[in-house]
């Protein structure tokens, strides 16, 4: 048992387990509407994760995120509209797969930059993928985009959680647990990778790229790897979002999608997962607190819609003036400084 | 230190197996869970609606680049909502509009509209706008049996297949029978044209044409599309004047109308016009032209002199027709700022919301206001110009429109209301009482409740 616990890697499992069955319990008693807003916020979280890695980690800054969260929730519409009952599991691998395989394209190219130019191309790819959905609109969709057909809980996961909660799993119920699932599985993965030679390679590459080629680190391949690594998040966080919002249309996938996750990788603090999940919680929740907060004041509808846009922006400057290293960043940060002044 | 792990492990493994406990271990049979269910149905469905108040939501967008006019919409809603509210409510309940944000951004919608649904409990979608942006949401709304209607999109996903989408009703004539209408007030009255077609890449577009191509398909000798969101036609439009095309038509949004109108300012290109109706709001397109051109064209709507496009309800441009005068007297109520189109349009949709109450009575459901807009929805009177195509086969919008033509900031009718539907349907000239009827001297609709 002490073996167990003393392995890093099995005590995070086990915490993820614990982590997992508690959700389910939780999202259990949520209204249908907070479930939603569970499930938008895991896989906004899912795909920060990734970027937070890639920008935070590896130092290379992506603008496109939101693209290749496309290519992950276009690869789930796809499938969906042709084979309706696909096993979730092989949906999810699928479209995780694919974005991999764009990624590790764009990625080859991404690491021959560094810096600006690798948010330049990035940003390139952010406009251009929607535009190709309008361009190929007889496959994908055009303007309206794809509609994502909704699924039924699949028998088995139903008859599962039915064992657990003794309730019934509405559709919402089971996409948040998915979801939820699916962020738990991804956090873990990511944290143990940071946490292994391979992360540690990515910090060497990005704190000093001549050092860790003369250590014998081959900076190309590492760039690209992480690259690819953080792709894979942003396409399954895509396929989640096909699946919860349904539909995939070209609007959804915007600049403002990619200029999102970095807000919320930024918000929480670069480089830690608990940090993209906060910024996630953040961006999730602030707007519609913001908005409801305004009529409640007795705004106009207009007026209050309006009021959104502004706090996130006067958040955001507000994080980045008083937190310099976002909001997890700073605090540990200041746990740090505490502990040295005191030894 | 080891002690306590292997107090920890335990402690874990007894919470894990209380939790467990809790479950249900397994299901007794599925009687139990229908029973609930089946009583409320007898009944019908009354979220949203208290002895006092009736609850509805809308999406619209706000924010964003497509707030511009459409986000007008929603004020005159509410501002004939009000008015209704004011003289008392229908049967004893008042009206409260609930209006999210969608940016125009499906993502957006699905989230909006899951908050209106499932936490506010409102009782309708009334007015959802877009297509892209409705698309997302169909679904869910038909699924969760939430009355989803008068859709703000002349797309015939809300009301071509009612037996799919029973829930949903479409609101404004869809671009097929615009097409059609074009297509033969030209073949009439301009058979020498030669056509040019200016298309947004999706069902604006695409409807729009397949209407135009059942008339005058051997008359267009040009087509071009152009993706929503590319502001550059220069290609398209000179392709257009390439091919000798003297008539053009749009079936576009209405920056696409004023990007079009200064990209051949450009090239001194000056074919007669034809725009859809959506594209053609002469106030706004000329203040877009003024924008776009960085004010280098200062009178915007004088450029559209001339221009034709197709009307389904009275406008400002008719200051003296009953309903304009009504939404006038409505807005100077309770409204802040000019009274627009899009304001007028807003309120023309409401009205219609209300007569569906009116017809539903007291004992008012979801399933309710769905069987009475089936049943007699095509006889309200209203703003309109022609009536709604609303029944048990089609929950498709108003069946007409009349072409016009503009004068300076009016518009003069061409023709009179032409009635038709979808495919190979006659077109018809309408019932003038459609056209020349006049709202109720308070403004509220006086519809009986149907049996």
């Amino acid at each position: 048992m002490s073996a167990l616990l003393s392995s890093p890697i099995l005590r995070r499992t086990l915490l993820a387990l614990v982590l997992f069955v508690v959700s389910v319990f939780a999202i259990d008693l949520l209204s249908g509407f907070r479930q939603g807003q569970v499930a938008s916020i895991a896989y906004l979280a899912i795909a920060a994760g990734g970027l937070t890695v890639l920008t935070g980690i590896n130092g290379q800054l992506s603008l496109g995120h939101g693209a290749f969260m496309a290519v992950g929730a276009y690869t789930t519409a796809l499938l969906l509209g042709r084979w309706e009952n696909m096993p979730l599991l092989l949906l999810l691998l699928i479209s995780i797969v694919v974005t991999m395989a764009v990624g590790a394209a764009v990625g080859v190219a991404a690491a021959r930059l560094h810096g600006p130019y690798i948010a330049g191309a990035t940003l390139a790819l952010a406009i251009a993928v929607p535009a190709l959905a309008i361009h190929f609109k007889d496959t994908l969709g055009g303007e309206p985009g794809l509609r994502v057909p909704t699924r039924d809980v699949p028998p088995l996961a139903d008859d599962a959680l039915f064992f657990l909660t003794g309730t019934d799993t509405g559709t919402m119920q089971w996409l948040a647990t998915v979801s939820v699932a699916c962020l738990i599985v991804t956090f873990l993965l990511l944290r143990n990778l940071s946490e292994s030679r391979v992360g540690r390679r990515w910090r060497a590459v990005r704190d000093d790229p001549v050092a860790a080629q003369l250590a014998g680190i081959d900076l190309g391949r590492s760039r690209v790897l992480c690259f690819v690594v953080s792709t894979a998040t942003a396409g399954l966080a895509g396929s989640l979002m096909a699946m919860i919002t349904r539909i995939a249309a070209p609007s959804g996938f915007n600049l403002v999608l990619s200029l999102t996750l970095l807000m919320a990788v930024v918000l929480g603090g670069l480089g830690t997962l608990t940090g993209a999940l906060i910024g996630a919680v953040l961006l999730s929740l602030l707007p519609t607190f913001v908005t409801n907060f305004g009529s409640g004041m007795g705004l106009s509808d207009l007026q209050a819609a309006e009021l959104a846009p502004l706090v996130l922006g006067l958040t955001t400057m507000a994080v980045v003036l008083l937190a310099p290293a976002g909001l997890v960043g700073s605090l540990l940060r200041w746990r740090q400084q505490a502990r040295l002044s005191r030894s | 230190m080891k002690r306590t792990t292997i107090r920890a492990a335990a402690a874990t493994s007894v919470a894990a197996l209380i939790l467990a406990g809790c479950g249900a271990g397994g299901r007794d049979g599925d009687s139990g869970d229908g029973g609930g269910g089946g009583d409320a149905a007898a009944e019908g469905d009354t979220t949203g609606i208290t002895d006092t108040t009736i609850k509805i939501g809308d999406h619209k967008p706000l924010t964003g680049v497509a707030a511009p006019g459409y986000s007008e919409i929603s004020t005159g809603a509410q501002a004939y909502y009000d008015w209704v509210n004011e003289a008392g409510g229908i049967h004893g309940r008042t009206i409260e509009y609930n209006v999210k944000d969608d940016g125009y951004n499906p993502t957006n919608t699905s989230k909006v509209v899951d908050e209106l649904v499932l936490k506010d409990e409102v009782f309708a979608i009334v007015g959802g706008l877009g297509t892209p942006t409705h698309s997302a949401v169909v679904d869910f709304l038909n699924q969760e049996e939430v009355p989803d209607l008068m859709v703000s999109s002349g797309a015939q996903l809300w009301g071509n297949d009612p037996e799919k989408r029973p829930w949903t009703f479409g609101w404004q004539p869809d671009y097929e029978i615009e097409g059609k209408i074009m297509g033969q007030y030209i073949k009439e009255n301009m058979p020498d044209a030669k056509v040019g077609l200016f298309l947004q890449g999706d069902e604006l577009g695409a409807d729009g044409e397949k209407g135009l191509r059942m008339y005058i398909d051997d008359q267009i000798v040009e087509s071009v599309e152009y993706a929503s969101g590319n502001t550059d036609v220069g290609p398209q439009i000179s392709k257009l004047k390439a091919s000798g095309a003297d008539l053009v038509i749009g079936f576009n949004t209405p920056s696409y109308t004023a990007l079009s109108q200064l990209v051949s300012m450009k090239l001194g290109y000056d074919p007669q016009w034809m725009y859809t109706n959506v594209g053609s709001d002469v106030n706004l397109v000329g203040s877009l032209l003024a924008k776009f051109s960085d004010g280098s064209v200062k009178d915007g709507s004088s450029a559209l002199d001339g221009m034709m496009t197709t009307e389904y309800i009275p406008g400002l441009d008719t200051p003296d027709d009953p309903w304009v005068k009504l939404w006038q007297e409505v807005w100077d109520k309770h409204g802040e700022g000019e009274l627009t189109n899009y304001r007028i349009f807003g309120m023309s949709q409401a009205y219609a919301f209300v007569s569906a109450l009116q017809a539903s009575g007291e004992d008012l459901t979801r399933e309710r206001i769905v069987e009475v807009i089936e049943k007699d929805g095509a006889n309200w009177p209203g703003p309109g110009l022609a009536p709604f195509r609303w029944s048990e086969e089609s929950h498709l919008g108003m069946s007409g429109m009349a072409m016009s033509q503009t004068k300076g900031e009016d518009y003069e009718n061409l023709t009179e209301v032409l009635v038709t539907d979808l495919g190979d349907a006659e077109i018809t000239e309408g019932d003038t009482a459609a056209a020349e009827d006049a709202p109720p001297e308070n403004g509220i609709p006086d519809v009986a409740v149907v049996e």
